[in-house]
C-alpha cells in the first residue's frame, strides 16, 4: 500500500485542496494532517498530476505546507453487529463514547442492484400510525419522502415511526440537524427502548458540509449489508434538502455549471442513486427508506422536492401538524392492503371520499352559504376524522384503526349514505349500541 | 491492424481524459484497463492528442497512467434473432445473464454476448451467384411470432455483393457461418445470423419514406378519437410526477396494435420496470393470443445506473427497433423518460466545461432530440413492403412547468402532444391527458369534423365552467348550462377510462366508433329541458347510463340494452338537431 506523504498544496478553495501527486485512484482516501488536527479528504478530480481532494472537515485553517497521506482505498465503513445502539459522524466517528469500529470495512457508494433481481413489492411495514397503515400503507422495499414545510413537526413523525414501526433495524442518518433535535432523537430512542435496534450517522449543522454528504452513503451502506443478512431495515433520513444543499455548495465550490436555482446537473441522479437503494431481497431482508425533504417556501415545484418525486414512489404531506390526506400517496399501497383485512381497501376509498365532501363543506361554510343537513353531518365525520385517525399521537394497530373507522362513520351517518357496497356494511356496520 | 492505446491523464467524473499514439475517431469505444477488468467508454472529443472518453462505470479506482485499449468500432449493437423478449441494459448486456453470473448487483466491467447463443432453423432463400444489395434478405429463420429474415449487413458497401457459398436449410447457431458473399473486386465475407450498427447512426436502407398516414389505435379513446398517433409517427407525453405517465405507457405497451413493442426504461424507477418484468410473461397478447413477451424488448436503464449508458439506451432502442423495421414489421418504441436522457447529456457537457445553453442544457440538445424521433418513419422496403417505426416519448419536465427547455424542444419535432395535468389527475380523471391544451396533426379513426365538434363543446363547457365560478349556477343560463354538462358528459363517460376495468382498459375501433356515433347524436340535440335542477337530473341519468355501458361485453344482450336505454332517454327530451351538427350527420 502506498504510504507516501505529500505536502505541496497548490491551490485551497472552499473545501477543495488540490495537491501534486502520483499514483493516486480516483475516489481514494486521504488523510489530511493540519494544525488543528486531521481530517480525511477524498479524490474527486484527477488532471495529469493534479489532484483535486475535498476535505471532509473543510478547507477553514489549512496550510500550503499541510501534509496529505493517500490511503489508497476508498471511503468505508465497519459493518458489524458492533453497530447496534452506536452513533457516528459522517466519516464513521463515534459521536457517543465507545469505541471506535475498524473491523469489517465495507465500501459506500456501492453498484446497483440489477433490476432483474428486483421483485414485486409484497410486504407491509406496520407503524401503528393509522394515517399511514390505513390510508397511505408503507411497503417493505418502497421509498417514500415526507415533504413538509420547515417548522413541521416531521423530526417527532420519524421518531415516533422508529419507535413503532415493525422492522428489525432502524437506521437513521440526519443531515445538517439541529443539535437539539440531534439529543431529541438520541433521548426519545433511549428511553422508549428502540435505542439498541438504531444506528446513527449524525451530521449536525455546524458540522463540515462534507461530512454531510456522507451521511446517506454510510447509512445505506450499513443498511444494505443488514439487508443482505436477512434483517428488515428501514432507513430513516433527514433532512434530504439539507444533502441537495451540500451538494449545490460542493457544486459551486468545484466551478460546476448550475442547472436550477444553483443545484447542479445531476441532482436527479445523485438523489436517485440514493433512494434507489431500497430494495427487497428475494431470499434475504429488504431495505425500506423514508426521508424528509423540507420544502422551501413550500413549494413542492423547488428542485429539491420535485426531482424527489420524480424518483421516490409517492410521497407524504406533513402539514399543519398531520398527514394530509389528498396530497399523500403511498404508490405501492395496493400491492399489500388487498391482502390486510376484505374492509381495508373500501374503507379507505369511502372515508376519503367523504372526507373530501367534508372538505368542500368547509369551505362553503366559510363563504357563508346555508349549512343543509347533509353539510352538518359531514362536518361531524370531519371533526371526528381529523381528532380520532389523523392526530399524530395516534398509535392503534391496522385492525383496531379499521374499526374505529366504522364507529366513526356509524355515528355520523346512515349506511346508505357512505356509499359503501351492501355486503360490507352487513357485516362491518357496528351495531347500534344501547346508551 | 494493431489497434491505438493511450493512457489515462485525467479524471473528471465518468469523463476520462486519455493521451493517444495513432489515429483514433469520434464515438470510437475504448476500454480502460484497471487490473482485470475492462471499462467501456465512448470517445466524445477529441483535442490533439487528447480524447475525453465518457465512461460507462463508475469510476472509482482508475489512476492516471492506466492504460486504455481503442477498438476502432463504434459504439454498436448486435442484430440478429433472439432479441426478442429480451431484457437489455442501456449497453445491450442481457440483465437476466448478468445477474446469474453476478448475483443482486450490477458488476462494473462485465460485458455478455446479447444475442443469445442459440440454434435457429435456418432456411436460405438465395442460391449460389444470386447478387445482393446491403439489407437484402439472404434466409428465415422463425423467432416466436415472426419470420426473422436474415439480412446482408447494412454497413457493407453498396455494391453487389455475389453469394460463393450459401448453407443448405438446417439448424445452425446463430454465430456459425452460414455464407460467404463476395465483391465486384473479389473481397470475400463470411456472414453469420448476426452483425452490429452503430447506434447513433440511423439506418436507412429502404427506398423512401412515407407520410405516417395510418392510425396506430391504443385502444384508449381519447388517444384514437381526439389526439391519434399514427403509425411511424412521434408524440410526446409530458407531465408532472404522479401524473400517470408511466400507467399511460404501459397500458399503451399493453395494447397497440403494433408487431413490436420496445420499452427503453430511461432513467426512471426501478420498481416500474419490474411491474412490466413480472406482469408482462403473464398477459396475453389480444391479436396473436400468446404471451405479451414475446413481443416485447426491454431496454433497461433504470436512475441508479451508470448516467453515460442512460444515454446510449435510447439510441439502443431505436436501432433495434429500425432493424425490425427492415424486416416489414410495425414497431413501437416507448421511452420512459426523454428528460432523463437530456439530463444525461446535461451532466456530460457540464463535465466538457461546453459553454451551457438554458438551464445548463447543452447547445445541441434540441438537434440531438430531433435527431432522435426523426429516426421514427414509416418506409417502404426496396421490395415493396412498408414497415414503420412509432416513437413515443416521456417527459418528466421540472416542477410540471411545459416551458422548460426538453418539452419545448421536443414539441417542435413530435406530430402529437399528449399533456398530462396535475389537475386532473388530482381529480382521478384518467387517462390524465388534458383535452383542451394537448394537439395531434395525425388522422384518427373517427371523421375530424365530429371530432372538432365534440371538442368545441368541450372548449365551450370549459368557459361556462370558469364563469361559473364567479357568477355562479344562478348567473348561468339555461344555454351554457346545457352546453357545460354536454361537455362533463364527453369528459366522464369518453374521456376518461378505467385502466383496471377489464372491459374498459382497451376498447376496440369498432366500440369507439359506435360509441362515439352515439355519443355525437346526444352532444348534437337540443332538449327540452325547463329547469337547471332539470338539466342536472337529465345529465346525471344520461352520464350513469354511458357509464354503465362502458363497462359491459361490446354487443353482448346487456349492451343493447343500454343502448335502448340511453337512446329513450335523450328521444324524451329531444327537440332538434344543432343546425351545425346536423350538416356534418
Amino acid at each position: 500500500m502506498m504510504q507516501k506523504v505529500y505536502s505541496k498544496i497548490e491551490s485551497i478553495v472552499g473545501n477543495v485542496i488540490t495537491v501534486r501527486a502520483e499514483g493516486v485512484s480516483n475516489g481514494d482516501l486521504a488523510i489530511v494532517t493540519t494544525s488543528q488536527g486531521t481530517s480525511y479528504a477524498n479524490v474527486i478530480k484527477l488532471d495529469h498530476d493534479l489532484v483535486s481532494l475535498q476535505i471532509f472537515s473543510g478547507g477553514q485553517g489549512v496550510s500550503t505546507g499541510d501534509q496529505i497521506r493517500f490511503l489508497g482505498v476508498p471511503m468505508r465503513v465497519s459493518y458489524s453487529d458492533n453497530l447496534m445502539g452506536r452513533v457516528f459522524d459522517g466519516t464513521g466517528k463515534p459521536r457517543d463514547k465507545g469505541p471506535s469500529l475498524t473491523e469489517n470495512m465495507v465500501d459506500i457508494g456501492g453498484p446497483a442492484v440489477n433490476p432483474a433481481m428486483r421483485i414485486v413489492p409484497r410486504n407491509m411495514i406496520r407503524t401503528g400510525i393509522p394515517m399511514i397503515d390505513v390510508f397511505n400503507t408503507l411497503v417493505e422495499s418502497q421509498k417514500l419522502p415526507i415533504f413538509s414545510v420547515s417548522g413541521e413537526p416531521y423530526n417527532q413523525l420519524l421518531a415516533r415511526i422508529a419507535m413503532q414501526a415493525e422492522v428489525d433495524l432502524i437506521i437513521l442518518g440526519g443531515m445538517g440537524l439541529k443539535y437539539d433535535d440531534f439529543l431529541y432523537f438520541k433521548d426519545t430512542l433511549e428511553a422508549s427502548g428502540a435505542m439498541s435496534r438504531t444506528i446513527m450517522f449524525v451530521h449536525t449543522a455546524s458540522d463540515p458540509t462534507v461530512e454531510c454528504i456522507l451521511v446517506p452513503d454510510m447509512a445505506l451502506a450499513v443498511a444494505e449489508k443488514f439487508a443482505l443478512d436477512g434483517k428488515k431495515v428501514l432507513v430513516l433520513l433527514t433532512d434530504m434538502t439539507n444533502f441537495a444543499d451540500s451538494l449545490k455548495e460542493m457544486a459551486i465550490t468545484m466551478d460546476q455549471v448550475p442547472s436550477n436555482r444553483g443545484y447542479p446537473g445531476d441532482l436527479y441522479s445523485a438523489l436517485a442513486s440514493r433512494y434507489e437503494k431500497a430494495v427487497d431481497f428475494e431470499g434475504a431482508g429488504s431495505l425500506t427508506i423514508l426521508a424528509v425533504t423540507t420544502m422551501p417556501g413550500d413549494d413542492v415545484t423547488h428542485p429539491v422536492p420535485d426531482n424527489t418525486g420524480y424518483i421516490t414512489e409517492g410521497q407524504y404531506y406533513l402539514k399543519g401538524g398531520r398527514i394530509e390526506p389528498f396530497g399523500s400517496l403511498s404508490r405501492l399501497k395496493q400491492q399489500v392492503n388487498k391482502d390486510t383485512r376484505d374492509d381495508h381497501r373500501a374503507l379507505m376509498d369511502g372515508m376519503i371520499k367523504l372526507f373530501a365532501s367534508y372538505k368542500e363543506s368547509v369551505e362553503k361554510k366559510s363563504m357563508g352559504f346555508m349549512m343543509t343537513e347533509w353539510d352538518e353531518k359531514l362536518l361531524k365525520y370531519g371533526a371526528l376524522f381529523e381528532e380520532k385517525l389523523m392526530d399524530l399521537s395516534v398509535n392503534i394497530p391496522l385492525e383496531q384503526a379499521l374499526d374505529l373507522g366504522w364507529e366513526i362513520l356509524a355515528e355520523c351517518f346512515e349506511p346508505n349514505e357512505t356509499g359503501l357496497k351492501s355486503d360490507l356494511i352487513l357485516n362491518r356496520w357496528p351495531k347500534k349500541s344501547v346508551d | 491492424m494493431a489497434n491505438t492505446s493511450g493512457r489515462v491523464i485525467g479524471v473528471n467524473g465518468n469523463m476520462v481524459s486519455v493521451e493517444f499514439d495513432s489515429a483514433i475517431s469520434k464515438n470510437e469505444v475504448g476500454y480502460i484497463l484497471l487490473g482485470d477488468v475492462k471499462l467501456k467508454g465512448e470517445v466524445i472529443k477529441i483535442n490533439k492528442n487528447v480524447a475525453s472518453l465518457q465512461v460507462f462505470e463508475m469510476t472509482e479506482g482508475i489512476s492516471v497512467g492506466d492504460s486504455v485499449e481503442f477498438s476502432d468500432e463504434m459504439l454498436s449493437v448486435e442484430l440478429g434473432p433472439g432479441l426478442l423478449q429480451q431484457i437489455y441494459d442501456g449497453l445491450q448486456n442481457p440483465l437476466p445473464e448478468l445477474a446469474s453470473q453476478c448475483g443482486f448487483f450490477l458488476q462494473r466491467g462485465v460485458y455478455l454476448d446479447p444475442i443469445p447463443n442459440l440454434d435457429w432453423e435456418f432456411t436460405p432463400s438465395v442460391k449460389v451467384g444470386d447478387l445482393l444489395r446491403p439489407a437484402d434478405t439472404f434466409g428465415t429463420v422463425p423467432e416466436g411470432l415472426f419470420t426473422h429474415e436474415i439480412m446482408l449487413p447494412f454497413s457493407f458497401a453498396d455494391v453487389d455483393w455475389k453469394v460463393t457459398s450459401i448453407k443448405e436449410k438446417g439448424t445452425y447457431n446463430v454465430r456459425e457461418e452460414i455464407a460467404t458473399v463476395e465483391d465486384p473486386k473479389g473481397n470475400k465475407r463470411n456472414l453469420t445470423m448476426v452483425f452490429t450498427w452503430p447506434v447513433k447512426r440511423a439506418i436507412k436502407t429502404y427506398e423512401e419514406r412515407l407520410r405516417p398516414d395510418e392510425t396506430l389505435v391504443t385502444k384508449i379513446r381519447i388517444i384514437d378519437t381526439f389526439l391519434p398517433v399514427a403509425k411511424g409517427g412521434t408524440y410526446c407525453t409530458p407531465g408532472p410526477f404522479g401524473a400517470g405517465k408511466t400507467v399511460l405507457q404501459h397500458m399503451t405497451s399493453r395494447n397497440a396494435d403494433v408487431d413490436i413493442v420496445i420499452i427503453a426504461a430511461c432513467g426512471e424507477r426501478a420498481g416500474e420496470v419490474v411491474e412490466v418484468l413480472k406482469e408482462f410473461p403473464e398477459l396475453t397478447d389480444p391479436k396473436t393470443g400468446r404471451s405479451l413477451m414475446e413481443r416485447t424488448i426491454i431496454i433497461c436503464n433504470t436512475s441508479s445506473m451508470p448516467v453515460a449508458s442512460r444515454e446510449a439506451s435510447v439510441y439502443t432502442a431505436v436501432t433495434i427497433a429500425e432493424y425490425y423495421r427492415q424486416m416489414g414489421l410495425d414497431i413501437l418504441l416507448l421511452a420512459d423518460s426523454t428528460s432523463r436522457w437530456a439530463q444525461a447529456m446535461r451532466e456530460m457537457s457540464g463535465r466538457l466545461e461546453e459553454i451551457p445553453g438554458e438551464e445548463a442544457f447543452p447547445a445541441y440538445l434540441e438537434s440531438r432530440i430531433s435527431e432522435f424521433y426523426e429516426r421514427a418513419g414509416k418506409v417502404r422496403l426496396k421490395d415493396g413492403r412498408i414497415g414503420s417505426v412509432t416513437i413515443g416519448g416521456t417527459v418528466s419536465p421540472a416542477g410540471g412547468n411545459f416551458e422548460e427547455p426538453v418539452t419545448q424542444a421536443t414539441l417542435k419535432v413530435v406530430g402529437a402532444f399528449h399533456g398530462l395535468s396535475r389537475e386532473r389527475s388530482d381529480a382521478r380523471k384518467y387517462p390524465a391527458i388534458d383535452p383542451l391544451g394537448s394537439w395531434s396533426k395525425y388522422v384518427g379513426i373517427i371523421a375530424a369534423n365530429k371530432v372538432e365538434y365534440a371538442r368545441s363543446i368541450l372548449f365551450r363547457g370549459s368557459e361556462v365552467n370558469q364563469m361559473m365560478k364567479v357568477v355562479g349556477e344562478e348567473g348561468t343560463s339555461i344555454a351554457d348550462y346545457v352546453v357545460y354538462q354536454k361537455s362533463e358528459l364527453i369528459d366522464t363517460c369518453y374521456l376518461q377510462q378505467n385502466s383496471f376495468d377489464p372491459v374498459d382498459s382497451s376498447i376496440p375501433i369498432e366500440r369507439q366508433r359506435h360509441v362515439f356515433d352515439l355519443m355525437f347524436t346526444v352532444l348534437a340535440a337540443k332538449y327540452d329541458l325547463e329547469s337547471k335542477k332539470e338539466v342536472r337530473s337529465f345529465f346525471n341519468t344520461l352520464r350513469q347510463k354511458f357509464l354503465d355501458w362502458n363497462n359491459v361485453e361490446f354487443k353482448g344482450e346487456r349492451f343493447s340494452q343500454l343502448e335502448g336505454e340511453i337512446k329513450k332517454l335523450y328521444k324524451g327530451k329531444f327537440v332538434q338537431f344543432d343546425h351545425v351538427a346536423e350538416k356534418l350527420m
